[in-house]
C-alpha cells in the first residue's frame, strides 16, 4: 500500500480495502433531462423512504428508494442547487460513484406554486372520493407528490 | 416486343414507389432527429441504471436456470435489419443450447416479444417460448410509462426467470447499430450474491424497489436506443429504394422510348408498303 505523493495523485488515498478518491462521480437526473453526469459534487441530499440523508464522498455503498420531495445538491464551489424528484432510486457504488435516477426531475424554480397547489386540492378530493383499494392508493401517491411540489415551491 | 401499354404501367407504378419511400425516408429523418435527441438525455440514464449491476457483478451458479429474453423491436416493418438482427440473434442462442444439451434444453428459456416484429418471427421458429407479447409501439417515441408497462409485465408474469436478456439495437451512428444484450436479474440471485453485501443497510422492501425502478429504466433506456436505430435504419433502407427505384425509372423510361420509336417506324413502314403497294 504505497502512498503516492505525486502531485496529480495527491487527492488520492489508498484505503485498506477498495480505492476511493475525494471526489464522488455523481450521476443524476431523470428520462426528462440529465443534470449531472459524472460530476464532482461536495454533498447531496435525498429524501427517501428510509429518511433522509446527506451523501458525502466515500459514502459506504448502499442502494435507497427516493419520496417526493427535494434533491439539494451542494457543489464543489460552495453553491446549492435545488431539484423536486416525484420517485425513483439512489444506489451508491464501491468506486464511490454516486446515482440517482428519478422517475421525474425539475428544477425547483421551475415549479409553479398556484399549479402545485391546484394538484393537492383535486388530490384530496380523489382520495375522499374513491373507495377502490388501487384507486386510492394511486391517489394518495399523487397527494403526496402534490405537497412535496407546494413544500418545495414555497 | 412488350407492350406498350405494359412498360407504361410498370413505370407509372415504379414512379409511385419512389415518390412513396422518399416521403418515407423524409418522415424518417424527421422521427430519426428526435429520437437522437431524446437519446442525447437518455445514455447517462442507461449507464448509470447498469453501474450497480456492473459493480456487483453477480453470477448465477445454477445448472440450467431460467433465463428470459425480452425482444425489443416494434411494430412497423421496412426498417431495414433492425428486428431481423435483433431476432436472429435470440435463435442463435437458443439454438446453441439445443446443439449443446438437447431439445430440452430451452424448456428453462422464454421470450417476451416487445413489437409484433419478434411476435411473427418466434411464432414459426419457437412458439412454446413465447411469454408475452407487445404491440402498439413504434408509432410514437417511447416514453418512461411505456418501459414501467413493460417492465410490469415481466415481474408480474408469474414466471420465476433467475437471469434475463433485454436484447436491443445499439446505436453507433447513422449507418451502423449494433445488436447488444443487458443481462437483468431476479431479486433472489442479486440478494444472494456476495458482493451486494457490501451496500449498507439493504432490506428485502429497498432491493426490490429498486429493482423494478432500475429494470424500468434499463428498458427504457434500450428503447430509446431502439427507436434511434430504427429510424436510422429506415432512413438508409427507404433512401437505398428511392435510388434503385430511380434507377429502374431510368431503364424503363429508355425501354418505352425504344419501344415507342419502334412502334412508330413499324407503323410507318406499313403505310409506305402499303401506298408502295398502290
Amino acid at each position: 500500500m504505497a502512498f503516492r505523493t505525486a502531485a496529480s495523485f495527491a487527492r488520492r488515498m489508498m484505503s485498506t480495502s477498495t480505492v476511493r478518491s475525494s471526489e464522488m462521480s455523481f450521476t443524476f437526473g431523470g428520462p426528462n433531462a440529465i443534470f449531472y453526469s459524472g460530476a464532482s459534487v461536495k454533498q447531496v441530499d435525498v429524501p427517501s423512504f428510509s429518511g433522509a440523508f446527506g451523501i458525502l464522498p466515500n459514502h459506504v455503498p448502499t442502494l435507497a428508494v427516493l419520496k417526493p420531495g427535494v434533491v439539494t445538491v451542494y457543489e464543489e464551489d460552495g453553491s446549492t442547487k435545488k431539484f423536486f424528484v416525484s420517485s425513483g432510486s439512489v444506489s451508491i457504488n464501491e468506486d464511490a460513484s454516486v446515482q440517482i435516477l428519478a422517475e421525474e426531475a425539475h428544477k425547483v424554480e421551475d415549479i409553479d406554486a398556484a399549479a402545485a397547489r391546484d394538484l393537492v386540492a383535486k388530490a384530496q378530493a380523489k382520495v375522499a372520493a374513491t373507495s377502490d383499494e388501487v384507486a386510492k392508493a394511486e391517489a394518495m401517491i399523487e397527494l403526496e407528490v402534490g405537497e412535496a411540489l407546494v413544500a418545495a415551491s414555497a | 416486343m412488350p407492350n406498350l401499354k405494359l412498360i407504361a404501367m410498370r413505370l407509372k407504378s415504379v414512379t409511385n414507389i419512389q415518390k412513396i419511400t422518399q416521403s418515407m425516408k423524409m418522415v424518417s429523418a424527421a422521427k430519426f432527429a428526435k429520437a437522437e435527441r431524446d437519446l442525447k438525455a437518455a445514455r447517462p440514464l442507461g449507464i448509470a441504471a447498469q453501474q450497480f449491476y456492473k459493480s456487483a457483478d453477480i453470477q448465477s451458479d445454477k445448472e440450467q436456470p431460467k433465463e428470459i429474453f425480452v425482444a425489443l423491436t416494434s411494430d412497423r416493418g421496412l426498417a431495414g435489419a433492425v428486428h431481423s438482427n435483433i431476432n436472429k440473434n435470440i435463435r442463435a442462442q437458443l439454438e446453441a443450447k439445443i446443439a449443446a444439451g438437447g431439445p430440452s434444453a430451452i424448456d428453462n428459456c422464454k421470450i417476451i416479444c416487445v413489437g409484433d416484429k419478434s411476435r411473427a418471427f418466434f411464432s414459426r421458429f419457437f412458439p412454446k417460448q413465447i411469454l408475452m407479447v407487445g404491440n402498439e409501439i413504434g408509432r410514437l417515441p417511447p416514453t418512461f410509462n411505456d418501459a414501467s408497462k413493460v417492465a410490469n409485465a415481466i415481474l408480474s408474469s408469474g414466471y420465476d426467470y433467475d437471469t434475463g436478456k433485454l436484447l436491443f439495437n445499439y446505436y453507433k451512428s447513422v449507418v451502423s447499430n449494433e445488436t447488444t444484450e443487458l443481462p437483468i436479474y431476479s431479486q433472489e440471485l442479486v440478494l444472494s450474491s456476495e458482493n451486494v453485501s457490501v451496500y449498507d443497510s439493504l432490506d428485502a422492501d429497498v432491493v426490490q424497489s429498486y429493482m423494478e425502478y432500475s429494470l424500468a429504466s434499463l428498458i427504457y433506456y434500450c428503447m430509446k436506443e431502439g427507436a434511434t436505430s430504427e429510424q436510422s435504419s429506415r432512413m438508409s433502407a427507404m433512401d437505398n429504394s428511392s435510388k434503385n427505384a430511380g434507377e429502374m425509372i431510368d431503364k424503363l423510361t429508355i425501354t418505352f422510348n425504344r419501344t415507342r420509336q419502334a412502334v412508330i417506324t413499324g407503323e410507318l413502314i406499313e403505310i409506305i408498303s402499303g401506298a408502295a403497294a398502290l
